[in-house]
């Protein structure tokens, strides 16, 4: 079986994996960071993203052996000790999540978005959030924090 | 997903070594295709051969006329490019709609040639604007490189390394995308070289294909108007729940209309 | 008290820190010592015999524990739990809903064994190499077509796949009301099926702890209590005490995880055999052919009015998808849910509604967030536009012609609901505003210049909620009592525990229930901690569904809150040295009438545990109380929904331009969760009325949207931001004036999206669309128009 080491949210990881175990397995199950959520089979829903080398990815549709060497970060890296990212504070204040289970995968989308674009309007955060699926928002909070969690960073 | 070997070759020449060795291996690139194929147990390679180590299938570069671009460049490469925005801005456009943002972040330009999927929006790109796909045997013509579904004029064991791309005086592209899994049900490529018109549609037939109605329309007059006057013919033309075939027929020239009016 | 956390008051939410870093804990993140995994093959048929299964390769497969098949099976099947009775009193046909199938396959993803092994990907590998020899019969799919005679049948009970033929309402009164009637409108609607799609797959892991002999299951449920109750005493004979429920973090329901599944009863019962703790989790495609699916009507309907458009009567006959057997709820769904609705906020005087439930070769269906109550607005909603078109009349001076006056509360239905409060009038006249419906002919003219269709639409509905008096369910053939139950433990330091039998799964209820708290009691909201989800915690629930967790389930909370209130005044008296009759209780201190003599809630509960100075001869130490309410009606939420829409005639695409809601739920505890769950029952009801679309394969009866890729979910980029009110009239019969805002915006919304479809292509003359209004249908329809688009 092929040894995978990557850094994940600051931190070296390394096992061994088969070459079928998928990114979001091997930080699940591995390194046991459950915030990253498996919502669907077709790269469609977007509850598994996280940063690759800085750039939001689909964790469900990559192999842990491609990530080999690279630096992950997932939803339990963002948050600075007790201290939420102005990102994750912003859907706290505009409620822009509810069951919380595409959440993780909302706002690890989000940062990428507004790394990108950093003023961004409603139609970019709204095109911008084509990759990942929520059931309970309605999308309406979420557009609002994203709007939000972009002006908090600009500081 | 069944298990396999999984190879990170660092050249291109070492990939082909591996693909000539190994029996039932497959070419990963972005794998935006092949993993979902894999989990679904709908393919079961011995081996994978991985292209995202090798540097000399990276980058993209003004050169020739044109633009060339690494087959493992990814669509957010290819979008946020400047020289592929002030060469062909179509071509730019039509990478940064591709699927959604994480999509576009790992999925590759040569991955999506090569896989030649009937809803796949490069090979609209690749045929209109007259491409070359270059590979680690030969260089194969745009005209020359899609035979059907999932099906290309490339053989065992060869590898695209780069596309590429002449400029156009002017390209448009337009897709109407299909509402639940966002792949072009319609998608049209129009451009303008050299005193001629190519026009190439993806999504309506079993690969991608060049209108000859709308090339002669277009050469014309290179006009929205002249676009949506032509009736394209449903006949062969693919027929699904989203879509029928009369349906896509009438996007065609929707589609083309739209592609001219944002051509530039 | 209105304070920043207190009743009334956006508190933002306690559960956001943990789902926001990851720390959530759903039922796939839980792992047990020595757990293995369990992976379900499937029926690929919609209806077949199984001839053979031969499991002998896959037991010697790497990593196999064990595989069980219907064979192994020695346990109860799925009860059904509520039972429905046929025009002619015979009983629903309520065929047997084992876990595993023995010797049929009855849909695409019927289980047919169960594979246990190390890891999931070695219990899969090991599905591969079981053999089933399976003999195909010909499959019934089609809702419309499952009665007729000389279909494929899915139960030999079931004579022309009919599980009840059922009726509500006075029929000579209505066949009446039509003979006198100066126009009848008539229209057929097909309400389509949906899949329910909580982005969190179900999931469930079995243990059974040899040395006590207790199971214990995790399950993603929005009712533990229930599948205890279900699959304890109905399906494994295993019980209460010896059984343990936990539903952890849930990720959305919308009644899809209602209901118990034949995976919760295998892992439980396999837990047993093999003495490992066993994880299944649905893979999407799985749960598209598994979970419970939604609505899947065929209805024809009939309205008739005098010449002034008052309506005289209301028939209407609907055939009900059940799917291939009786999940848990399905049988009230299309008539208690249903068509006791049909008189929505109209005074219409004589209904006649008869309810077809049919068996289908397909998966499942049950309720989905707001159950039958969808189906009777959108009908009801349909037909009364159809109405005002054919009357010739303003549609929305039909409806204020017809609604219930405001001052006729409590006003007695023909179809058995007695409503006790609502405001018709003022939800649609703020909604009117608020959407100005008065600028919308200048811009539809505006979006005619571009060469776009503009239109609106509008609904104004009712559905009833806050299930439901026990009793009275209980006559309708309810199998359980509907009640909520509220424990409150105050805590020596003056915190304060409360035990919920609902459960929440997106709702807040951590936040909303411990406002509530916070505010009766007068303590800091800091000091309140909400538990759910865990039969060993939680005395005893009913569950979350049908909006009623704040409107029964805080109406318990708000009952225990009573009697620890009344305890605690009699040990605040004794502190005073005064009368309880003289104690007041407010903002968390006990006072004594005319006097400045006071004790602080914290005292009071460090008393009730610390009894040193306590009147122990007449009263326990302690201050702990539970409390269960059974509700006195149904609620009565309504409101009126706005839709306006834009349609490319090009291209056939419909584009939600506004969606303005102003709802009536009663009091409003924290306005912002309310706000939240009207966003996204809007979006479902659009999802419905323009994206989603369960289909069938009529012939094979594969699914053909089995993934995304198919089944088209709302994304941020289909809907636009919203316009959400609320206006209360409080409900007269439970303590909060509550009345439940889960599903208003799934049942407000679809008729509204659909009628302003409609609107915009009125020019064309375009009169019917089906749902859901696909850019393919809106294309054909302007093709197929009496009116042509006129050249641009």
């Amino acid at each position: 079986m092929p040894t995978v080491e990557m850094t994940v949210n600051g931190k070296r990881a390394s096992a061994q994996v088969e070459g079928r175990t998928l990114l979001v397995q091997f930080l699940r199950e591995k390194l046991g960071l459950t915030g990253t959520h498996i919502g669907c089979d077709t790269s469609q829903c977007g509850a598994c993203v996280v940063h690759v080398d800085g750039r939001a990815v689909k964790s469900c549709t990559m192999l842990a052996v491609q990530a080999s060497g690279a630096t992950v970060t997932t939803i339990e890296g963002l948050a600075n000790g007790e201290t939420l990212h102005p990102m994750q504070e912003a859907f706290r204040d505009n409620h822009g999540l509810q069951c919380g289970f595409c959440t993780p995968g909302m706002v690890m989308t989000a940062l990428d978005l507004v790394k990108n674009n950093p003023s961004p309007s409603e139609e970019q955060i709204r095109h911008g959030l084509e990759g990942n699926i929520c059931r309970c928002t309605g999308y309406h909070n979420i557009v609002k924090a994203v709007k939000a969690g972009a002006s908090a960073m600009k500081g | 997903m069944h298990d396999f070997g999984y190879h990170r070759p660092a050249s291109a020449a070492d990939a082909a070594g591996l693909l000539s060795q190994k029996g039932e291996a497959k070419i990963v690139a972005g794998g935006m295709t092949l993993i979902p194929t894999l989990k679904q147990r709908l393919a079961q390679p011995s081996d994978l051969v991985d292209l995202g180590g090798i540097a000399e299938l990276k980058g993209v570069k003004a050169e020739a006329g044109g633009i060339t671009i690494g087959a493992m460049a990814t669509h957010a490469e290819v979008a946020r490019s400047a020289d592929v925005q002030k060469a062909i801005p179509a071509l730019a456009a039509l990478a940064g709609g591709i699927g959604d943002p994480q999509v576009r972040n790992r999925g590759t330009i040569g991955g999506s040639v090569a896989n030649s999927d009937p809803a796949a929006d490069y090979p609209a790109a690749v045929l209109a604007l007259g491409a070359t796909v270059r590979t680690n045997k030969r260089e194969i013509k745009a005209d020359d490189f899609f035979k059907g579904m999932f099906e290309t004029a490339l053989q065992d064991g060869e590898i695209i390394t780069a596309i590429h791309f002449p400029k156009p005086d002017k390209a448009g592209y337009s897709k109407f995308p299909n509402p639940a899994s966002r792949y072009a049900i319609v998608g049209v490529f129009v451009a303008k070289a050299g005193g001629g018109v190519r026009v190439a549609v993806t999504g309506a037939g079993p690969c991608a294909f060049r209108s000859k109605e709308l090339e002669s329309a277009l050469s014309a007059s290179f006009t929205p108007d002249a676009a949506k006057a032509v009736k394209v013919k449903a006949d062969g033309l693919n027929s699904d729940l989203h879509a029928t075939a009369a349906y896509r027929a009438h996007l065609v020239s929707v589609m083309a209309a739209r592609a001219v009016a944002a051509a530039s | 008290m209105t304070t920043a956390t207190g009743i009334g008051a956006s508190v933002k939410r306690k559960e956001d820190y943990r789902f926001l870093t990851g720390q959530g804990t759903y039922t796939d993140d839980i792992n047990r010592h020595g757990q293995v995994y369990a992976y379900i093959l499937r029926s690929p048929h919609a209806h077949a015999e199984i001839a053979k299964i031969d499991t002998s390769a896959a037991k010697s497969a790497p990593g196999v524990i064990t595989i069980l098949t219907g064979a192994d099976y020695d346990k109860g099947g799925l009860p059904a739990g509520w039972q429905i009775h046929s025009k002619d009193g015979s009983p629903m046909i309520e065929p047997p809903h084992l876990p595993l199938c023995k010797d049929r396959v009855r849909h695409v993803g019927d289980q047919v064994a169960l594979v246990i092994a190390e890891t999931y990907a070695q219990a899969k590998d090991a599905a591969e190499q079981i053999n089933v020899t399976y003999k195909e019969l010909p499959a019934i799919i089609a809702t419309g077509d499952a009665d007729k005679p000389g279909k494929p049948q899915v139960w030999p009970d079931a004579k022309n796949n009919v599980c009840y033929d059922w009726h509500i309402g006075d029929k000579a009164a209505t066949d009446a009301a039509f003979a006198k009637a100066a126009h009848v409108t008539k229209i057929d609607l097909v309400n389509q099926r949906l899949v329910a799609n909580a982005m969190e797959p179900r999931a469930a892991v079995g243990d059974y702890d040899r040395a006590t002999g207790e199971y214990t299951l995790y399950t993603t449920s929005q009712n533990p209590h229930v599948i205890r109750l279900l699959m304890g005493a109905f399906v494994l004979q295993i019980p209460e005490h010896k059984l343990r429920v936990v539903a952890p973090d849930v990720g959305g329901g919308f009644g899809s995880k209602i209901f118990h599944y034949a995976e919760e009863a295998l892992l439980t019962w396999a837990a047993g055999k093999v003495h490992r703790p066993i994880k299944w989790t649905a893979e999407r495609g799985e749960a598209f052919l598994s979970d419970a699916q939604g609505r899947d009507h065929v209805s024809h309907a009939e309205l008739a009015m005098d010449k002034d458009g008052t309506f005289l009567g209301l028939r209407v006959s609907t055939i009900a998808n059940m799917g291939a057997y009786l999940s848990t709820f399905a049988p009230c769904v299309p008539t208690y849910l249903y068509a006791t609705l049909l008189a929505g906020v109209y005074k219409t005087p004589a209904i006649y509604a008869e309810v077809k439930a049919v068996f289908t070769n397909t998966v499942v269906v049950d309720a989905y967030r707001g159950a039958g109550r969808p189906e009777a607005t959108y009908l009801l909603e349909r037909l009364v536009d159809k109405a005002a078109r054919e009357m010739k009349m303003d549609r929305v001076a039909i409806r204020r012609k017809n609604f219930i006056p405001t001052d006729a509360f409590p006003y007695q239905t023909p179809v058995a609901l007695q409503y006790d409060s609502g405001d018709y009038f003022s939800t649609l006249d703020m909604a009117m505003k608020n959407a100005d419906w008065a600028g919308f002919e200048g811009r539809r003219a505006e979006a005619k210049k571009r060469g776009k269709l503009r239109g609106i639409g509008i609904s104004t509905y009712l559905e009833a909620c806050g299930i439901a008096p026990s009793a009275v369910v209980g006559s309708l053939g309810a199998r359980a009592g509907l009640y909520e139950c509220g424990s409150i433990r105050v805590h020596p330091t003056g915190s304060v525990t409360v035990f919920t039998g609902t459960h929440s799964h997106g709702q807040g209820h951590e936040t909303t229930f411990s406002q509530l708290v916070s505010d009766t009691l007068g303590i800091p909201i800091e000091n309140v901690d909400v538990v759910h989800g865990d039969t060993n915690k939680i005395p005893f629930g009913m569950g979350t569904y049908g909006s009623r967790s704040l409107a029964v389930g805080g109406s318990a909370i708000v009952k225990a809150m009573d009697k620890i209130i009344t305890k605690a005044k009699r040990i605040a008296a004794h502190l005073m040295e005064a009368s309880v009759a003289d104690v007041e209780f407010k903002d968390g201190t006990f006072t004594v009438a005319g006097t400045d003599k006071s004790v602080p809630f914290g005292t009071v509960a460090l008393t009730a545990y610390v009894p040193h100075n306590y009147p122990i001869t007449e009263l326990e130490p302690g201050l702990e109380e539970t409390a269960f309410y059974d509700p006195l009606n149904f609620t009565y939420p309504g409101g009126c929904h706005i839709c306006e829409v834009e349609i490319d005639p090009d291209t056939g695409v419909t584009q939600v331009i506004g969606f303005t809601a102003v709802d009536d739920v009663g009091r409003v505890i924290n306005p912002m969760i309310v706000e939240g769950q009207i966003h996204g029952g809007v979006t479902q009801g659009i999802g419905q009325a323009l994206l989603e679309n369960c289909v069938y394969d009529e012939k094979s009866g594969q699914l053909l949207t089995g993934s995304y890729m198919d089944y088209c979910m709302p994304r941020a980029d289909d809907v636009p931001s919203y316009k959400v009110g609320t206006h209360a009239t409080m409900c007269t019969h439970n303590p909060l004036g509550s009345k439940g805002v889960g599903e208003v915006g799934a049942i407000g919304s679809t008729p509204a999206v659909i009628n302003a479809v409609l609107d915009a292509l009125s020019p064309l003359g375009v009169q019917d669309i089906s749902m859901p209004a696909t850019p393919l249908k809106v294309w054909q329809a302007i093709q197929g128009a009496p009116t042509k688009m006129a050249a641009e």
